[in-house]
């Protein structure tokens, strides 16, 4: 046995095993997180189950086993059903998501197994999706057109019409859509800039007849462009409400629903493997590009997604530069005596600050002091509104910035230490100065490390949300922080993130069990987007690692 | 006026006394503090023009220490401390207010192991011009070609100007720097040790080389070789712990030298 230890082998099956948990928790967890999230837009069959309520009537339930559980017995009795099963037994139950929501309390109901009396998959059933209310579950029996029926379910070509009904009305939609957020969005815009404007000229005192004549104009011609606008989308609107579907619900009862308001119309139970392949990628692509709706729970998170990413290449513009330099100076040129090394220890140590500590001072500092300032010195016109002066994109990225300072300076310094003394020297012996040795010679050669120092920082960055809740994340942004608006990066916009949507969906929500799915989903998301943020920057760094290779000589 | 034929090696110098004109450069009573340590006591020389002058003594002795201040590399070090003077036309080079980057450019300087720039050849050799602001493409490729010829190298990499300087071997390498080194014109180009990482064939190569740079060029060599003293330099000084112990021609020093120590160190007494 002592003969064992003293070989080493013991180290080796050691430190072998730690790697392999490592791992296994890795692999585990992104294995975990991406089934749950996926599986979510797998299209998944409707159940039309019988059941028999406590006082012993029937009545039937249309909707999406989401999950199943098994439970004591007591647990069951305690909820107040009455069960036949004898003491001690688990039985099963179904989480099921039954949509509705305008006919049900809650569109999420929990089914005991002992109660289903029948259980069916029919082939007609539908789930419509749409702008409001969530989803829709029912049979499909008629399309009206202005008040007429013209198309029944019984008809052999009744899919057919309502799938070139549907495309119709989605195709409206998305045109209203357009015209309400590019050219009714662009003028409300100029609008308002115009108000500002005014108030601006008004508080230099330059505000003449001519001026207000010019701007009373210029607002009267928008007014006139905003009518037109108004007017198509109206028209739209009525082209969209033409049609009608009139849909069996689960208390056997036709309901109309306005196609205007429907999203999508699937026949899940219909569905052969490669339709549910395409479907799945369809919801998947939905989800990665279209904004959220009602409240996070449904919709998709691209909002999010270009928060995040927006945010994260933000804060990486401001820290690179901010890093290096001072990297270069406590490594280049601060004497090497006890206050550099101070300075070093203070820097490192800044790296275990709490992140919500940086997201306080970011608000106090920032936000308040220099945010407030910058809207009383250039946006007065907007006052008391606050232009900068609340939380924005550019806070978070800022914050943030500083948060991750730390990283890119150790990891700087790291590769400057490495550059060999031989090159500076070479560079100097030909006659150039320190700073110019510096610039040509070492900071191309330390670019690998650098972008280490970044990968390390957008790592943590992206991952960040509790500074971002004080600095600039918000639940649901009307606008993106880029648009076709002048002067199209509008950093002083509070923003989505991947993160906070996460927290928000998972906790915040009116309904958790909705949103669990979307809570693996936009986790699964937002490791996917680090990751690809990562390897862009590996793939930099790697090509950067080619050229200078000198290192390795 | 007696004209020095420049390159006339066979021509004996008297580097006690040379005229202004035969001299490149002057070192007075130059002492060398490291901290406390003194690693150059008081030395005095002249090196001449256009010849190749040759530090040699065992490791230690101060002679790339000494050569190091030819160039004010040694400004480098932090608790480095020179006194004395190198004049260079005249002028110390360790006045306040001298441009030591402008100084570096006129003595060039090659080191013991090749450091090319991680940049093509052509930037390699170009580096020193574009720092001198020259942007003149036609200008630039005169002076590649002009050098590398010089170092003996354009006809090896003209086919590979923009290959990666480590894409060539050693001795390739260390022949780059030279060029690159000539590239900017300098007066005096300081060797410290060149051939000391390189393999015999390489040696003999910048050997060859450096009688051809001397033309131009006057060169100053630290070298550990004493064979390699003998072969290229017309004069040739002793260190020993940090002190001069003989200065003279090269073929006086090795046939008869004056001091008992030299003649133990070129016999290979000790060192």
């Amino acid at each position: 046995m002592k003969q064992w230890f003293r070989t080493g082998k013991p180290w080796i099956w050691l430190t072998a095993g730690a790697v392999s948990v490592s791992l296994v928790a890795v692999i585990g967890l992104v294995l975990m997180i991406g089934w749950r999230g996926l599986s979510f837009f797998w299209p998944t069959a409707i159940h039309q189950m019988t059941i028999e309520t406590t006082t012993g009537e029937t009545r039937t339930l249309i909707g999406e086993v989401y999950d199943s559980e098994e439970v004591p017995i007591d647990r069951v009795r305690q909820s107040g059903v009455e069960v036949d099963a004898s003491e001690g037994e688990l039985i099963t139950r179904y989480l099921m998501k039954i949509g509705n929501r305008e006919y049900v309390p809650l569109d999420f109901t929990w089914v005991v197994e002992p109660t289903i009396i029948d259980d069916q998959t029919p082939t007609d059933m539908a789930i419509i999706e749409r702008t409001k209310d969530g989803n829709f579950y029912g049979r499909i029996v008629a399309i009206e057109q202005q008040g007429e029926r013209i198309a029944n379910h019984q008809e052999s070509d009744f899919r057919d019409v309502l799938f070139e009904r549907v495309e119709r009305a989605v195709e409206l939609h998305e045109q209203g859509l357009d015209l309400q957020e590019d050219e009714i969005g662009r003028i409300n815009y100029q609008l308002s800039e115009l108000g500002l404007e005014e108030r601006r000229l008004k508080l230099e005192g330059q505000l003449t007849e001519q001026a207000l004549a010019e701007l009373d104009a210029e607002r009267e011609r928008l007014q006139t462009d905003y009518q037109q606008l108004e007017k198509q989308l109206f028209a739209i609107r009525d082209k969209a409400s033409r049609d009608t579907l009139i849909v069996e619900d689960f208390r056997g009862e036709e309901v109309a629903i306005p196609l205007y308001r429907v999203l999508d119309v699937n026949f899940p139970n219909d569905m052969h493997l490669l339709a549910k392949i395409g479907h799945f990628f369809q919801q998947i692509g939905k989800f990665v590009s279209e904004p959220p709706r009602e409240a996070n729970t449904e919709g998709g998170v691209f909002p999010a997604i270009f928060g995040t990413v927006f945010m994260v290449l933000l804060m990486s513009v401001i820290v690179t530069p901010f890093g290096v330099v001072a990297a270069i100076y406590l490594h280049e040129y601060a004497g090497k005596n006890p206050v550099t090394k101070l300075i070093r220890i203070a820097v490192i140590n800044l790296a275990g600050v709490p992140s919500i500590v940086y997201g306080v001072f970011g608000l106090g500092f920032f936000v308040y002091m220099v945010g407030g300032s910058i809207d009383q010195v250039f946006y007065p016109e907007a006052l008391p509104n606050p232009t900068f002066g609340t939380p924005g994109v550019l806070w978070s990225a800022i914050t943030l910035a500083i948060l991750t300072l730390p990283v890119v300076i150790v990891s700087t310094e790291e590769g400057l230490a490495r550059i060999p003394s031989t090159l500076r020297e070479g560079s100097l012996a030909l006659g150039a100065t320190k700073w110019e040795t510096i610039w040509r010679i070492i900071v191309p050669m330390a670019s690998p490390a650098i972008m280490t120092g970044l990968i390390l920082a957008v790592a943590r960055a992206a991952g960040e949300v509790a500074p971002l809740m004080l600095v600039g994340v918000v639940k649901s942004a009307p606008m993106l922080p880029v648009d076709g608006n002048f002067p199209y990066f509008h950093l002083d916009r509070k923003f989505m993130h991947l993160g906070f949507h996460i927290y928000d969906v998972g906790f915040q929500s009116p309904n958790v069990e909705a949103s669990r799915p979307l809570v693996y989903a936009t986790s699964f998301l937002l490791i996917t987007v680090i990751v690809g943020l990562n390897l862009t920057a590996i793939g930099v760094r790697n090509h950067l690692r080619e050229k200078y290779r000198a290192l390795e000589q | 006026m007696i004209s020095v034929s420049p390159n006339s090696a066979s021509e004996k110098l008297d580097l006690a006394n040379l005229t202004d004109e035969q001299r490149a450069l002057e070192i007075k009573n130059l002492s060398l503090y490291y901290g406390e340590d003194r690693a150059l006591h008081d030395i005095s020389m002249s090196v001449p023009k256009h010849g190749v002058t040759a530090f040699i003594g065992p490791s230690g002795c101060g002679k790339s220490t000494l050569l190091r201040c030819i160039n004010r590399m040694n400004d480098l070090v932090e608790s480095c401390k020179v006194k004395g003077d190198i004049l260079l036309h005249g002028k110390n080079i360790y006045d306040k207010g001298v441009d030591v980057a402008a100084l570096r450019r006129r003595i060039g300087m090659v080191f013991q192991r090749p450091n090319p720039f991680p940049k093509s050849v052509y930037e390699n050799v170009v580096y020193g011009l574009r720092l001198q602001g020259v942007k003149d493409r036609r200008v630039l490729d005169e002076a590649v070609e002009r050098s590398l010829r010089g170092a003996a190298l354009w006809d090896e990499v003209k086919d590979r100007l923009n290959a990666s300087a480590y894409s060539l071997s050693g001795g390739q390498q260390q022949r780059l720097v030279i060029a690159r080194s000539i590239a900017i014109e300098p007066e005096i180009l300081l060797l410290d040790e060149p051939t000391s990482a390189l393999d015999p064939i390489s040696t003999l190569t910048i050997e060859e080389l450096i009688t051809d740079l001397k033309q131009k060029y006057t060169v100053v060599i630290v070298t550990h070789n004493m064979q390699q003293a003998a072969r290229v330099s017309d004069q040739t000084a002793f260190l020993y712990m940090g002190q001069l112990i003989e200065y003279a021609n090269t073929d006086t020093l090795f046939t008869t030298p004056m001091e008992k120590r030299t003649e133990d160190y070129i016999t290979g007494r000790y060192g």
